[in-house]
């Protein structure tokens, strides 16, 4: 007889997902639910959604959900937080969206302790207009719009994100995970857990960074995008906890 | 009854949005409106309200589109170059019918431009305060004491049509003070059904969204959007008339200039001449009705603004080439004397323009 070994999520909307093939978007959708159905918030959660492969997230988790403009998702969250405090809030961007035209917002948000949690996805690339430089895209790697291999001394370097905000204070949890593996899924969704449990406490602003793949415009298969990613994103962009005020909480 | 009270226009902008039960406030450093935050950070902690200085115009307008579409009444404060930065932010607000208040104490511009009142923005707050189809309501008082009465009216018809409201003020009326009557405070609520505040596991989940890839989907809500906005038009409309009905000249005037053109009506009255004013209180829906009444008597319409031209589009639009229509402005931060302007009547007068 066959045997359900895992259900789907409740915060998860039983409707088809457009992401594609291989992308880990589906794996952290699954965890920011599965977290979220854990903690019994769905009722009073309310997601942000931004501008990137993720926008349409409003029509996937079962919470309210509101879309912001690009990069704007951590002061659209402010606002929604600060409207209804008791609400569990949480913004769903990617690297072009947090890091490039919302890096203003999202360091401001951190350092005022904005009781929201960021789910940061970084795949080094813009999926959503077809794989141009993202401000992760490693040095030397080929983009659209760097197709002979990103030169740092023309387009910049890349932006290491939770390292960044680690100096920030108001910053509760900054850490930076991945999904390539069950190891590191269930190392991931901890962290999320963690992330929301802190927002719960009042502790402040929490970033969840997703090290991701993006199989198509990467040009790849799911497996050798994971590879890749081990490869090549994970030294330059190192797993680990890069702030955590812990109980009892930033001095 | 409350009693009378001597106000700046900016803080009664303030004390006037607390009463019609505002109590979340997002706003940015900017003269000739700073006065407003100012208010707002002191009074806000004291009632159980929100005021949080954002990091920019851009951050404080998103501020606003999360607390509005959280249910809430929230406003924003700002003046001509924030506005600038903000019409991304009003874009999707209106894309997404969440309904906010944006005050505009307009300033000269382009660019940085000055800090002296002027009307410049007038295209900007009824034609294109953003991309993409849509309209806000704007108002466009004229005393201190009107500011107050229209904030709560703003309020009102936002929540109403769920839409964006506009204040366009400037900086002479945000500055001057003026005395007062505060209106009745009433109570804060923030119970809109279609808010995101958690579903409670009661319904399904809201979204507020202006995101629609279908064209023909996207395309029924403007039309729907637009077929609201004609029912605004033809029951928003406000203007006030000041001895129209004998008027050979008309002057059309809004806001600050309109204080001036009622000087100059009153003086040519003195000299002879039969000159009126028609000052729109709406800008968007534009008094359209208003003027229409008056185009068969006038001989000549005169629009008097602080800017290069801007509302006398809309008044040759509705006189459509009957009659003439006559613009006179300064601009920069430079404000009309009412002599000036009466130099102007009496040409018309004269048959000289």
């Amino acid at each position: 007889m066959a045997k359900v070994m895992g259900e789907r999520p409740k915060a998860l909307l039983d409707v088809p997902l457009h992401y594609c093939p291989g992308c880990t978007h589906g794996i952290v959708h699954r965890l920011v639910a599965e977290v979220i159905d854990e903690l019994g918030v769905e009722g009073r959660a309310t997601g942000v959604a931004s501008v990137g492969c993720s926008v349409f997230t409003y029509n996937y988790f079962g919470c309210d959900m509101v879309q912001a403009p690009h990069g704007r998702a951590p002061a659209v969250a402010t606002g929604v937080k600060r409207a209804r405090p008791d609400n569990v809030v949480f913004t769903y961007q990617g690297d072009g969206d947090l890091a490039a035209i919302g890096m203003g917002e999202t360091v401001h948000a951190a350092a005022r302790g904005e009781n929201i949690v960021a789910i940061f996805i970084n795949n080094a690339i813009y999926g959503m207009t077809g794989g141009q430089m993202a401000p992760t895209t490693l040095p030397g790697q080929v983009t659209q719009t760097t197709p002979y291999g990103r030169d740092t001394a023309v387009a910049g370097n890349p932006i290491r994100v939770c390292e960044l905000l680690s100096s920030v204070k108001g910053v509760a949890l900054a850490q930076r995970v991945t999904v390539d593996c069950p190891k590191n899924v269930r190392a991931a969704k901890k962290a999320i857990k963690k992330a929301f449990e802190y927002q719960m406490a009042g502790k402040g602003y929490c970033i969840i960074e997703v090290v991701s793949t993006c199989p198509t415009n990467w040009g790849m298969s799911p497996a050798d995008s994971l590879q890749w990613l081990r490869d090549n994103m994970l030294p330059y962009y190192p797993l680990g906890v890069y702030k955590d005020v812990g109980e009892e909480g930033e001095e | 009854m409350s009693e009378k009270v001597l106000m700046k226009g900016n803080e009664a902008i303030a004390e006037a949005a607390i009463a019609a039960g505002c109590r979340h406030f997002f706003g940015y450093p900017i003269t000739p409106q700073t006065e407003v935050a100012a208010y707002m950070s002191k009074r806000m902690p004291k009632i159980g309200g929100v005021y949080l200085q954002a990091e920019s115009e851009v951050a404080s307008i998103n501020m606003v589109l999360g607390a509005g579409a959280a249910g809430v009444r929230v406003m924003t404060s700002t003046s001509s170059p924030g506005i600038s930065l903000m019409s991304e932010g009003i874009s999707y607000i209106a894309g997404s019918d969440v309904p906010c208040l944006i005050v505009n104490v307009e300033r000269g511009g382009p660019g940085l431009g000055g800090i002296q009142p002027s009307q410049s923005d007038y295209f900007q707050a009824t034609r294109a305060t953003g991309h993409g189809d849509f309209h806000m309501l704007v108002f466009a008082p004229s005393t201190v004491q009107e500011t107050v009465d229209l904030i709560s009216d703003a309020f009102d018809l936002g929540d109403k049509y769920r839409m964006p409201t506009m204040i366009l003020s400037d900086g002479l009326l945000g500055q001057m003070m003026e005395p007062v009557v505060l209106p009745e405070p009433k109570e804060p609520t923030d119970d809109k059904e279609w808010s995101v505040r958690g579903h409670q596991g009661k319904r399904p989940h809201n979204v507020v969204n202006s995101l629609y890839i279908d064209p023909a989907v996207l395309e029924k809500l403007n039309f729907e959007r637009f077929e609201k906005y004609e029912k605004i038009k033809e029951t928003e409309q406000r203007a006030q008339e000041y001895l129209v009905d004998d008027a050979d000249i008309i002057l059309v005037a809004f806001g600050a200039s309109s204080r001036i053109a009622h000087s100059a009506v009153d003086a040519a009255r003195k000299q002879g001449i039969k000159a009126g004013l028609i000052r729109p209180i709406t800008l968007w829906p534009f008094p359209e009705k208003a003027i229409e009444k008056h185009v068969g008597h006038a001989k000549a319409f005169l629009s008097v603004e602080m800017n290069m031209g801007q509302m006398v589009e809309d008044v040759r639009m509705i006189v459509a080439r009957r009659k003439p229509v006559h613009f006179y402005g300064r601009t920069g931060g430079v404000v009309p004397t009412p002599k000036e302007v009466l130099q102007q009547i009496v040409k018309i007068d004269g048959g000289e323009l």
